[in-house]
């Protein structure tokens, strides 16, 4: 990846509608040719920050540059962005072809540049046959194919998708991910990718922005999001099945430190501490999938439980279980898939867990 | 539950109903009494409100010695088209007798440029209002709908004052000044719900591609907006045409409307009262907004599934 300079830096940016404040002095630099995904629950304002970048909202404060120029104040044909809509927003009156030309036949561009840009276009999103159909005529993942395209044609530096895989099916939407990720491997062009869809977002990110309430959580690699959240929102908006939380308390037991909750002792010398922990409540957190199921004695930390309830998934066989009185999720293959209501043992490392602090929820 | 309790599954045992038949396949549709009666009932209806038509149609074509029998609602014995041709030529209004095409003409002359700008202006309104909303935009909406509520009795002594004083009352362009401003409220109410029922993403996406006010407008929106427009052209065409106090007050004796010109012709009193010229003259000043419902009927049912933006 060519990460040379800064493509779209966000600086200080608010945005108030009358007295809510939907975006609070955020900050954010997208390198040249990085795919970045700004993830969140809806009303996080991560659409509302993506129509910024495009100048379709009119920002309250702060300010925008797009390849080094300050585009605060520039019309969204003027920044050097196209975007694609959760929508698709083709022209329905205008074929196919009439759709990717619009933004030229604006600009005044010669017929032959149009012609070849097109043909550019349509040959890389394979909609060549589509050319002379209007969008009524077309499926859903041909429409957002055509307004990639119409993105593709107008030659810019960074391409902004707002949700656009959001009203396809699960198979064409799986489909057109990896359509996208080629895309972006072929292009090189700075991305800015707008989801609710963690799996979009974990396979397509260089780098996840985690939103919520107008304040990005965490900007990190997907990999570091997800293995170390910096705080109990994003561990738990991230990965399906949920983390499981554990409330409890911190304790310091001659030299090491533990976590208590009822009769159940969690050692933490392997876990790596952001800072000196001090005795308390706290959170606990394991994923699923980091927990090894009847698999011996050699974890740091081992318990034995009850199945409650059983989950086959196919893949594998979502296991849940009480450790102590608390609600556990254990994700097992599914040959190993228990019944219910069998003794099992559950052991994990410790190291793989993310402790938060009860209050405030950031990572401890 | 594991897979080892569950037994073979029975079929399931069908009864037959009282009549011995299954049920099975598409459901048998029955004629009951009480459909027939609604059916009945809807004819007779229909045939009565029909009533008044039919002696419109048959007095017209009778000539005035057969009228004098009083058999209102007998077949015309010599059908005879003469009213109707006297209705358009010859017919008297005072000491003029031009019959009614003077005031056919002039009722064109005021609907289609009325239609035409009043249309252009109401969308322009519309779009703007839902797609650049400035400064008190909504207020101004506000104001607009109201408009819609004010008795035209109130303001057309106001207006005749304001014509005047520029003047341009009892003119052509006067009466088409009047009617704009007041298919304003209706019709921008109408194009304003239609362009806001757009996905915004459409509006959005042109801005991005380059495009400004009129070019997304003319390029964009109004393609899109034959349905709504045909909507638009029904009620103001129909509206119009009946009008019959802003003909008579604005326009000038030089443009009276048909309708004025028709109860001048109906209200003539010297003479013998010409119930067959009558009748062909009514018939033909509702010719056109019959002529307008008929034909744009399908073309808005069309233009309604036609206007399946979405996607």
């Amino acid at each position: 990846m060519a990460q040379n300079g800064t493509s779209v830096s966000i600086q200080d940016l608010s945005l108030n509608f009358g007295a809510v404040s939907v975006l609070k002095t955020l900050n954010l630099d997208v390198a040249e040719g990085e795919f970045v995904v700004l993830l969140g629950p809806s009303g996080c304002g991560k659409s509302t920050l993506l129509n910024c970048v495009a100048g379709l909202l009119d920002i309250s404060e702060g300010r925008i540059f797009i390849k080094g120029k300050n585009v605060t104040w520039e019309e969204p044909k003027d920044r050097g962005i196209g975007m694609v809509f959760q929508s698709y927003a083709l022209y329905p009156q205008m074929t196919v072809e009439k759709n990717l030309s619009f933004g030229l036949r604006v600009a005044g561009l010669p017929k032959e540049e149009i012609a070849k840009r097109i043909a550019r276009a349509a040959e890389i999103l394979q909609i060549e046959p589509l050319l002379q159909r209007k969008p009524s005529a077309l499926s859903g993942g041909q429409r957002q194919r055509v307004a990639i395209g119409r993105a593709l044609v107008r030659d810019v530096d960074v391409f902004l998708f707002d949700e656009p895989l959001s009203n396809l099916d699960a198979k064409l939407r799986s489909e057109l991910r990896v359509e996208i990720k080629l895309l972006h491997r072929k292009l090189q062009n700075t991305m800015i990718y707008v989801t609710h869809d963690q799996i979009e977002a974990m396979t397509l990110a260089d780098r996840i922005a985690v939103m919520k309430g107008g304040v990005i959580q965490q900007l990190d690699a997907p990999q570091t999001i997800y293995n170390r959240p910096v705080n109990r929102f994003v561990a738990g908006f991230l990965g399906s099945p949920a983390m499981n939380f554990i409330d409890g308390r911190l304790e310091k037991d001659k030299g090491d430190w533990y976590f208590i909750v009822e009769d159940v002792r969690i050692p933490l010398a392997t876990y790596a501490f952001e800072k000196e922990p001090v005795p308390g409540p706290a959170v606990f957190g394991m994923r699923p999938e980091h927990v090894a199921f009847n698999s011996g004695t050699g974890w740091p930390f081992t318990a034995d439980a009850n199945v409650e309830v059983v989950e086959p998934m196919g893949s594998d066989t979502l296991v849940w279980l009480k450790l102590g009185k608390q609600n556990f999720t254990v994700r097992v293959t599914s040959e190993r898939t228990p019944r219910n209501a069998d003794a099992v043992s559950i052991g994990f490392d410790p190291m793989r867990a993310s402790l938060f602090d009860a209050e405030t929820g950031n990572r401890l | 539950m594991t897979a080892g309790q569950i037994t073979a599954i029975q079929p399931v045992q069908d009864a037959p109903d009282q009549a011995g038949v299954a049920p099975f396949g598409p459901k048998p549709r029955h004629v009951s009494p009480g459909r027939i009666g609604i059916y009945v009932f809807l004819v007779v209806a229909a045939l009565f409100f029909l009533i008044p038509v039919y002696i419109m149609i048959v007095t017209s074509l009778k000539g005035m010695p057969e009228i004098r029998l009083g058999h209102l609602f007998s077949l015309p014995a010599e059908p005879t088209f003469q009213p109707w041709a006297d209705a358009w030529l010859h017919a008297c209004t005072g000491r003029d007798c031009n019959g009614l095409s003077p005031g056919f003409y002039n009722s064109l002359k005021i609907t289609v440029p009325s239609v035409i700008i009043s249309i252009i202006c109401a969308s322009i309104n519309g779009y703007a209002l839902t797609f650049w909303p400035y400064k008190g935009a909504n207020l101004l909406f506000g104001l607009l709908v109201f408009g819609a509520f004010v008795p035209y009795q109130v303001v057309i002594y106001p207006l005749i004052i304001g014509l005047s004083s520029v003047g341009l009352f009892a003119t052509l362009p006067g009466i088409i000044i009047v009617h704009t401003i007041f298919g304003m409220p209706i019709l921008t109410l109408l194009f304003r719900n239609f362009y806001a029922a757009l996905p915004v993403e459409l509006f959005k996406a042109a801005r991005v591609d380059g495009a400004g006010f009129w070019r997304i407008f003319f390029s964009i929106m109004l393609p899109m907006s034959v349905p709504i427009t045909v909507v638009a052209v029904i009620l103001q065409v129909t509206g119009i045409w009946n009008d019959f106090l802003f003909g008579i007050v604005f326009a000038g004796r030089s443009n009276w409307p048909m309708t004025v010109q028709l109860n001048n012709i109906v209200n003539t009193t010297t003479g013998v009262r010409e119930y067959n010229v009558n009748m062909a003259a009514t018939i033909l000043t509702a010719a056109v907004p019959l002529i307008i419902y008929f034909v744009s009927g399908r073309w808005f049912v069309r233009g309604i599934a036609a206007g399946a933006v979405k996607g």
